[in-house]
């Protein structure tokens, strides 16, 4: 049984009609993770509680005793707790442990018949854009191995578009879904946030940050969205906005849809053949009946500073408990608990995440707090009056999700300043907590795939989805033609 | 400090009270002092990553109980805040306390004084999560190692923050003992200093009398583990103030810590730069809203506070002022004292058993709870107002229940404590009283009729007290007046 380029619906109709069993497909996906080994996606691969899953699982679809989610096999981001496996976060500090726990979304995607294949690798506590900063060695990706797969849910997205899962889930703080996506060719979902719970997510910016799926199609997204969706007593910020059915929803045909298209994010900066590229099916949703008009979030280019801020000093605080006193790496030889903090740390943290707590630390300073946290605060208000504005006049917002495709690896690593620009286009949804969506559209002229982001107002996942369906068949048939 | 010294203070306290809800602060688990260490923990107390707080709602209707009591201003809208700093027992590395809008702001307590009442004001209270604590100093832990114990991680704390209007370290330990009834009257805290259920930190400034404004520097003193140590480690450290001001030093700003041990103050030498705690909001919890439903669920739950009471106990009881504080003091004793009068209905009788007998044989102060149940204190009375017994046998059943288990009943049987007033058991020893006494006979009937109580005193010493003494005192006069 040949399963390459297959997505979930496609995988779920051959388990449910007999045609493959569970434990081929983990099978099939454990060769393939064994033979793209030089990609770097995981971090630890679930082999023998994959393969007992899925015999398991099979007998129970004998018995047609199988849940919504059998036969997806998922890779899960190693910031994602899954109880007894490692959870290193891609970090040297937390490189050896091991969770007691089941974050929520686990939970549910195991209540649901999921198969937890893997532990995916990342940018360091997800800080990072390029897939590089892993204490685990960079990302690659599949579709040139020089280049980078993006970040920070980098191996999240190889998964999937390497075919070593069926999909994957990642985290989105400030793009790291939907940026690794737009590289890699495949499908990234970051919710509304409070849409999905982020209890047992290994925090980085809390308010910023989300759970999503990663997958080769925009049905895929909803079978996943609709199981990991919903209101969670063990997370104070999760909403308690009904969850609803959003395979049935994307299949329902669309009703006479509102584009808006923010000039800031078709700027110099962008490439010329993304632009078109988006442009381009923007015409044909436009030909299909969508209603389409240019719109402006006049605050998009603060966007990026106070995302950094901000996150910056989330992260300062959330990873204060990485102290090297009761769990993950300690450093040898201090000789008093000040020095054994300041070795761990040093030695236990990454470049880059060592940069963001620095900033973070130094922001919330006081002399510093109201010149800096305090103003980008204001800042993410009125990001976010932008898009209540924008959401006024129309359904969704097209743009593209990265200014760029893949970038070589090696290229931005040492300018972090370039680093960031990265994530111009994504940061403002995380900032303002609207879902938004990578869809692939398209190819530039080295064969790299081309992302198309959707946003759209807070709990409007069902316009994404929907759209980005629509965006999917009209990709599909111009590859076609 | 009186008033014939040249110096002025003020003291605001810093005060800390666990509540005693059923389980923590932002999890779910259940704590209790001295249970097995590391026991009470989930993946929240521990810091583990990815694990997030959930609000106990209970912890904040207790907070805005004692809010209610001190008629505090109670936030409608009310947000947490990360406190940040690196301590082994504080597991997060931060504290989730609140900072810029605290449950509640500008309360007040009146406290009792010998030159009257005074009132002091509350600036603030709000809640926070409590750390773990480190454990060097026992004998059982090794040279070089610490231990932590992360059970007390996340029981909820309620900090009192007063305004600096204590004029004295003895007034600081009124305040605190006030607190300590309220929060005890609240049921909401077990508010022992001694096991650390109520902490309080000082705050103490000392200036020549008369001087037009403060000179701005204070010292925190910590570590006061009971009500005698807050006011002795205050009045040291007024002194040493004193002391430095009388020789031109200055006093510098420092935290100090009180040992119990050479009872003297100790700067802790902390460095400046450690208090930039880069307080923040706390992101995983979004702000509380306090809407006056929920607020009239609670004042409805409010019971009756200690000044309410004790009012109430001299008008429906027509207790002194002094009696009515001793039966106040506790809820305690004020729900046994009240209990007792409503099954006795004599007021005087109770009020007497309760405070000379009840409380002086137990030796303790009306602190401590009460030895005995209600119901069998009210037995026991009850055979006195009837008179069943005497009140001396009383007394002696009385300190048999201390010890024992036994019913008033059975102990009366067992002690053979029953009255005796039967005329012919009575006569008999009445009739050996007078022959064992030949002089004072010869005394009482030469006129001495004051020997009369002599003789009641014999007959009480003969029937071991159990003899009716009205009885008694009848026979007596008439074998006496016989010839």
């Amino acid at each position: 049984m040949n399963f390459e380029g297959l997505d979930y619906l496609a995988i779920r109709r051959l388990i449910f009609q007999r045609k493959a069993s569970c434990r081929q497909l983990t099978n099939h996906y454990l060769s393939q993770i064994d033979a793209a080994k030089k990609f770097n996606a995981f971090i630890s691969v679930l082999k023998k509680y994959a393969l007992t899953s899925a015999e398991l699982l099979d007998q129970r679809l004998q018995k047609s005793d199988a849940g919504p989610l059998a036969g997806l096999v998922i890779a899960v981001k190693d910031n994602i707790n899954f109880r007894d496996s490692l959870s290193t976060c891609g970090s040297k500090i937390l490189a050896n442990y091991v969770s007691p726990y089941n974050a929520t979304v686990i939970e549910k995607l195991l209540n649901a018949d999921a198969i937890v294949i893997g532990k995916t690798n990342m940018d360091e506590f997800g800080m990072g854009s390029s897939g590089e900063n892993s204490f685990f060695g960079p990302v690659k990706n599949p579709l040139d191995p020089n280049r980078a797969a993006g970040g920070s849910s980098a191996g999240s997205a190889v998964a999937v578009a390497a075919s070593l899962s069926t999909a994957a889930l990642g985290s989105d703080t400030g793009g790291s879904i939907r940026q690794p996506a737009a590289f890699c060719g495949v499908v990234g979902l970051k919710p509304t946030y409070g849409r999905v719970s982020r209890f047992g997510l290994v925090a980085f910016a809390s308010s910023l940050e989300e759970i999503g799926p990663i997958t080769k199609s925009v049905a895929d997204a909803a079978a996943i969205l609709e199981v990991i969706a919903g209101h969670d007593t063990k997370d104070a910020t999760s909403a308690r906005q009904p969850v609803k059915n959003y395979s049935d929803i994307i299949r329902a045909r669309s009703r006479k849809i509102r584009i808006g298209l923010p000039r800031e994010y078709f700027v110099a900066e962008v490439t010329p053949e993304i632009k078109t590229a988006i442009l381009e099916v923007v015409k044909k949703l436009e030909q299909q009946g969508a209603e389409v008009e240019w719109i402006s979030l006049p605050h998009t280019e603060f966007a990026i500073a106070a995302y950094y801020i901000i996150a910056a000093a989330e992260a300062s605080s959330n990873l204060a408990r990485y102290d090297g006193v009761r769990y993950g790496f300690r450093s040898d030889g201090s000789q008093d608990i000040e020095q054994m903090y300041l070795n761990s740390r040093s030695d236990g943290f990454g470049e880059e995440v060592k940069r963001r707590i620095l900033l973070g630390t130094f922001v919330l300073s006081s002399g510093y707090y109201e010149n800096y946290y305090r103003r980008a605060q204001k800042v993410r208000h009125l990001i976010h009056l932008d898009f209540k504005a924008a959401f006024q006049q129309c359904d969704c917002l097209i743009a593209p999700t990265v200014p760029t495709t893949a970038f070589f690896l090696g290229e931005k690593i040492r300018d972090p300043l370039q680093m960031y620009l990265s994530d111009v286009f994504t940061v403002p949804a995380n900032l303002a907590g609207i879902p938004a969506m990578s869809v692939p559209c398209g190819t530039d002229s080295n064969g790299l795939p081309i992302g198309l982001q959707i946003m759209a107002d807070h709990f409007n996942e069902e316009t994404l989805l929907q759209t980005g369906n629509a965006v999917e068949s009209i990709v599909k048939q111009c590859k076609l033609h | 400090m009186n008033e014939l010294t040249p110096y002025q203070t003020i003291i605001g306290l810093e005060v800390h009270a666990q509540l005693k809800t059923d389980s923590k602060l932002f999890c779910g688990c259940h704590w209790q002092f001295g249970a097995q260490p590391n026991a009470r923990t989930c993946p929240l107390c521990l810091g583990l990553p990815g694990a997030l707080p959930v609000l106990n709602r209970k912890a904040v209707e207790f907070a805005i109980k004692l809010a209610l009591a001190v008629e505090a201003r109670i936030a409608q809208r009310t947000a947490f805040s990360r406190k940040n700093y690196f301590y082994p027992d504080l597991p997060k590395g931060y504290q989730i306390s609140q900072f810029d809008s605290p449950i509640a702001s500008s309360g007040k307590l009146k406290i009792r004084l010998n030159s009257g009442i005074k009132t002091i004001h509350i600036r603030r209270i709000h809640l926070e999560d409590d750390a773990g604590k480190s454990i060097h100093a026992e004998s059982w832990v090794r040279e070089n190692e610490s231990l932590i114990d992360f059970n007390r991680c996340g029981v909820p704390l309620i900090e009192i923050v007063t305004e600096p209007e204590l004029s004295t370290p003895g007034e600081a330990s009124r305040f605190l003992q006030t607190i300590r009834q309220l929060l005890r009257y609240l049921d909401i805290c077990d508010a022992n200093m001694e096991v650390g259920n109520l902490r309080c930190d000082a705050n103490i400034s000392v200036r020549p009398h008369g001087g037009a404004t403060w000179p701005g520097v204070k010292t925190e003193v910590k570590n006061m583990n009971s009500f005698r140590a807050v006011e002795r480690a205050l009045a040291y450290e007024q002194q040493r103030q004193i002391e430095l001001l009388e020789h031109g030093e200055k006093i510098l700003s420092d935290t100090l810590l009180w040992n119990e041990k050479a009872q003297v103050t100790e700067s802790m030498r902390i460095k400046e730069q450690a208090h930039d705690y880069r307080y923040f909001p706390e992101p995983d919890l979004p702000p509380l809203k306090i809407d006056t439903s929920w607020l009239d669920k609670i004042k409805n739950e409010m019971p009756e506070l200690p000044d309410a009471r004790r009012d109430r106990f001299i008008r429906q009881y027509k207790l002194s002022r002094a009696d009515a504080d001793l039966f106040t003091a506790t809820v305690e004793l004020a729900d046994f004292f009240e209990k007792v009068v409503v099954r006795i209905g004599d007021v005087r009788l109770v009020n007497t058993w309760v405070k000379t007998e009840l409380l002086r044989s137990v030796n303790q102060s009306a602190d401590e709870a009460t030895p005995i149940s209600a119901d069998a204190f009210a037995e026991l009375l009850d055979f006195v107002k009837q008179k069943k017994i005497t009140a001396q046998s009383a007394k002696i059943v009385l300190v048999e229940m201390l010890t024992s288990e036994k019913a008033v009943a059975e102990i009366i049987h067992d002690k053979k404590l029953t009255l005796l007033s039967d005329a012919n058991q009575l006569g008999v020893i009445v009739d050996q009283a007078i022959a064992d006494n030949p002089d004072a006979v010869k005394h009482y009937r030469s006129g001495k009729r004051q020997l009369l109580n002599f003789f009641i005193g014999q007959v009480m010493k003969l029937t071991r007290t159990k003899a009716d003494p009205e009885a008694a005192k009848k026979i007596l006069l008439e074998k006496l007046d016989a010839e």
